[in-house]
């Protein structure tokens, strides 16, 4: 009796869910639905504390920028912009990826800025059926052909490090002329790839790889692991790590007798103001490989414009660019597939959410030309080395015009 | 009658003898990188003479946080976590003033009083801090079971963070530099040293002298030390347990507070979270050294500074593994673990493992 009173109960429900929405869209991976009213929720995971803050700061304000430029209005929703702060290593990715995983509301979600953050946190996101784009991880790994079904959801609008180690390495080699480089890397999943494309690039281009060293990114003293470097004498050290620990090593290597005329060179990932306060006046005269803002154009000047005027300083970070790109990709696709009621109510179906994402080609982003292969890799990739002056330093500003270019 | 050695015979487990050869095996494996090391000459002595200053200089820092660990675990058998947030304190609340003579340019025409100005309000806060943890986190709990103080010290270390955090900021902030401590003096044939590290030695040795002798020498540190040995016969004897162990937090936290400075001095950056990494390896000094020993936690310190230092290269290169210095935590602990293995109350502590068996 009561079977069948529930199952009367449910065909009825069924029936009556069917004339009120006429074709409820279906999605293997399940559908979003937003009422009236309701915001899209769109969730970072960036690094928003502790000494890589300003890498988070800067992609985050990229996607309020973004969110500005829409006037806050997306198929007549408001869109709800919160996150995690994802602290810049495995164990703070796991656990911010974890927790927006655990919130049914989120469409999509912009993040993680460090790729080991990415590495444990985009299949949990994916296993929730949340697509992620990342502005800022580049390491190789992520969107490797080999890399898995479980980064499916997975994607970036940085560039990948196989371009920028092999930038790194052809200005060492080919515009410092240097020929005898030494690495150091912080066993993050970031620093030690990137450390490696630029030592094959290097070796292929003809130099001497004397030394491939490794600290910990909470290592203080660096002098010990720099007197071991000194004694295999290189002309440059190439330590694409992140700011603190690129902080100590740029402080002591000058208190290294042996040091005086090295080349010191790093990447995006201290690519900071930060990293200025953390150098301070030592940073002056070392070289950072960064996305080239000069090839950004136009449109990237008015976002500058609209980033002072909306926090009253400059960019903080290389990868605010990247972040808004990041969010349109995101905007552009979630217009392609949500489905509307004619009172505003919006489906979005996860999997051709992603689908869409994957298939964007030829957006038009501040960064340069948006095309997603078909392993998440989106960016238009041009790498440029800054060099940074006393006035950067003083005024903890980043350097405007590019020292050295590939092309 | 049983012999000597069947009693010893007797007295031996099986875990003692798996021990004794993890620890054998690690001892040969040291003393043989050590021997390749050498023998493959890369380092000249110049360089030797480099790490061994920089492990004295950072050694010297945990050894003085290192004291804090050891003078509270001494009266209250204790852990005191939160000695770590203790350490972060001082100096970050110091940077500001720091900030501020370097901005109004007395850092340059006053540096030496700037320095001591920074020193006092680092060794204040971090006083005030170490005082008020003990009164407000501690005393209420002195007669609970002993674990209840361990997790409350633990509660009491994130909250100190996450107080600091909100006060000061997520970011980090660097420490203006001090002119006079840059560059280095040159000694004998090519023989450099930083006069950083010499200051650092040098103030953390003053410090640590001036600690011991007031422990040894004076009324209230008498007390202390009574206290440590047995807090009811000293109370019967009419010391007062609640002052002198407020006094014990005190000078543990004076000394973080010297040491916090001595740290930004060299490594310039302060942030909320500086004190955890900083403040396990004085732990870890302080366990090696013997816990409770005041002496003991001096050494263990500057072993432990000389270790990270000098390990990586002297023991690993030897073998040609590669970036050794990503594995100079593991040194350290390594060595931790033969000593603990060897001597369980650390280097020093034999006496205070008679004393509370």
């Amino acid at each position: 009796m009561k079977r069948s009173l529930f199952l009367f109960v449910g065909l009825f429900m069924f029936l009556a869910a069917s004339i009120v929405f006429a074709a409820p869209p279906t999605d293997p991976l399940g559908v979003v639905t937003i009422k009236p009213g309701e915001p899209i929720h769109i969730a970072y995971w960036f690094v928003t504390a502790g000494s890589d803050s300003t890498l988070g700061i800067d992609t985050k304000r990229g996607v309020e920028i973004a969110i500005d430029d829409i006037k806050n209005n997306l198929l007549g929703h408001k869109i709800k912009f919160d996150g995690q702060d994802s602290g810049c290593n495995a164990e703070g990715g796991q656990a911010a990826a974890t927790k927006l995983a655990s919130d049914p509301t989120i469409v999509a979600a912009v993040g993680s800025n460090c790729s080991s953050e990415a590495k444990p946190g985009a299949p949990i996101l994916w296993n929730a059926g949340i697509a992620t784009v990342s502005p800022s991880n580049t390491a190789p790994y992520l969107t490797d052909p080999k890399r898995g079904p479980t980064y499916d959801g997975y994607l970036r609008t940085a560039h990948n490090d196989k371009v920028q180690g092999a930038v790194a390495a052809d200005f060492a080699f080919k515009s410092l002329k240097v020929k005898k480089a030494a690495t150091i890397h912080d066993g993050s999943v970031y620093a030690e790839q990137l450390a490696n494309v630029f030592a094959e690039t290097f070796k292929k281009n003809g130099g001497t790889i004397v030394a491939q060293e490794a600290v910990a990114p909470t290592d203080t003293d660096m002098k010990p692991v720099l007197t071991k470097i000194v004694t295999a004498k290189p002309e440059f050290i190439y330590y694409p790590i992140f700011v603190a620990a690129a902080g100590h090593i740029t402080r002591q290597v000058k208190e290294v007798s042996g040091f005086e005329k090295v080349a010191l060179m790093s990447a995006d990932g201290a690519f900071s103001v930060d990293f200025y306060k953390a150098a301070g006046e030592s940073a002056v005269g070392m070289y950072h490989s960064s996305p080239d803002f000069e090839a950004f154009g136009k449109v990237y000047e008015d976002f500058i414009q609209k980033h002072i005027k909306k926090y009253g300083e400059k960019t903080l970070a290389p990868f605010h660019a990247h972040a808004y790109d990041a969010a349109n990709l995101i905007f552009k696709a979630i217009e392609k597939v949500a489905k509307q009621e004619k009172d505003g109510t919006l489906y979005i179906g996860r999997k051709a959410l992603r689908d869409a994402l994957y298939a964007t080609k030829n957006m038009k982003g501040i960064t340069g030309s948006i095309n997603c292969n078909q392993y998440g890799d989106c960016a238009d990739p041009r790498i440029a080395v800054y060099k940074t002056s006393p006035e950067n330093v003083k005024t903890l500003v980043m350097p405007k015009k590019s020292f050295w270019k590939p092309y | 009658m049983p012999t000597k050695f069947q009693r010893w015979k007797e007295r031996i487990t099986a875990t003692d003898i798996v021990m004794w050869f993890i620890g054998f095996a690690l001892l040969v494996f040291i003393i043989l990188g050590s021997i390749l090391t050498l023998r493959a000459g890369r380092y000249t002595p110049v360089q030797w003479f480099d790490f061994v200053i920089y492990g004295l200089a950072q050694g010297s820092i945990y050894a003085l946080v290192a004291m804090g660990y050891t003078l509270v675990y001494g009266v209250l058998r204790m852990i005191n976590f939160a000695h770590s947030e203790v350490f972060m304190s001082g100096p970050f609340t110091a940077y500001y003033v720091a900030a501020y003579f370097y901005r109004s340019s007395l850092l340059e025409s006053h540096p030496v009083i700037c320095l001591i100005i920074v020193f006092i309000v680092s060794m204040t806060i971090s006083t005030l801090i170490a005082f008020l943890l003990e009164r407000i986190a501690y005393r209420p709990l002195r007669n609970a079971p002993r674990l209840i103080p361990l997790i409350t010290a633990i509660g009491a270390s994130f909250t100190l963070m996450y107080l600091f955090r909100g006060l000061y900021g997520t970011g980090f902030q660097a420490y203006p530099v001090w002119e006079i401590f840059s560059g280095k003096w040159a000694l004998f044939k090519g023989l450099e040293i930083g006069k950083i590290q010499v200051f650092v030695i040098f103030a953390a040795a003053l410090v640590m002298v001036a600690l011991y002798l007031f422990i040894q020498r004076t009324r209230i540190g008498k007390a202390v030390r009574s206290v440590s040995e047995d807090k009811e016969a000293a109370s019967l004897m009419g010391v007062d347990i609640d002052k002198t162990i407020s006094v014990t937090f005190i000078i543990g936290g004076a000394a973080a507070g010297a040491a916090g400075v001595l740290y930004a001095l060299v490594f310039k950056q302060v942030f909320f979270m500086m004190g955890f990494i900083p403040g396990i390896k004085a732990f870890t000094a302080a366990v090696l050294g013997g816990i409770g020993n005041i002496p003991g936690a001096m050494l263990g310190g500057l072993l432990l500074g000389l270790l990270e230092s000098i390990g990586p290269a002297l023991f690993l290169d030897g073998f040609n593994i590669a970036a050794p210095y990503q594995l100079k935590d593991a040194i350290a602990f390594l060595v931790l673990v033969l000593v603990l293995i060897f001597r369980p109350t650390g280097l020093l502590g034999e006496r205070l493992a008679v004393k509370k068996a």
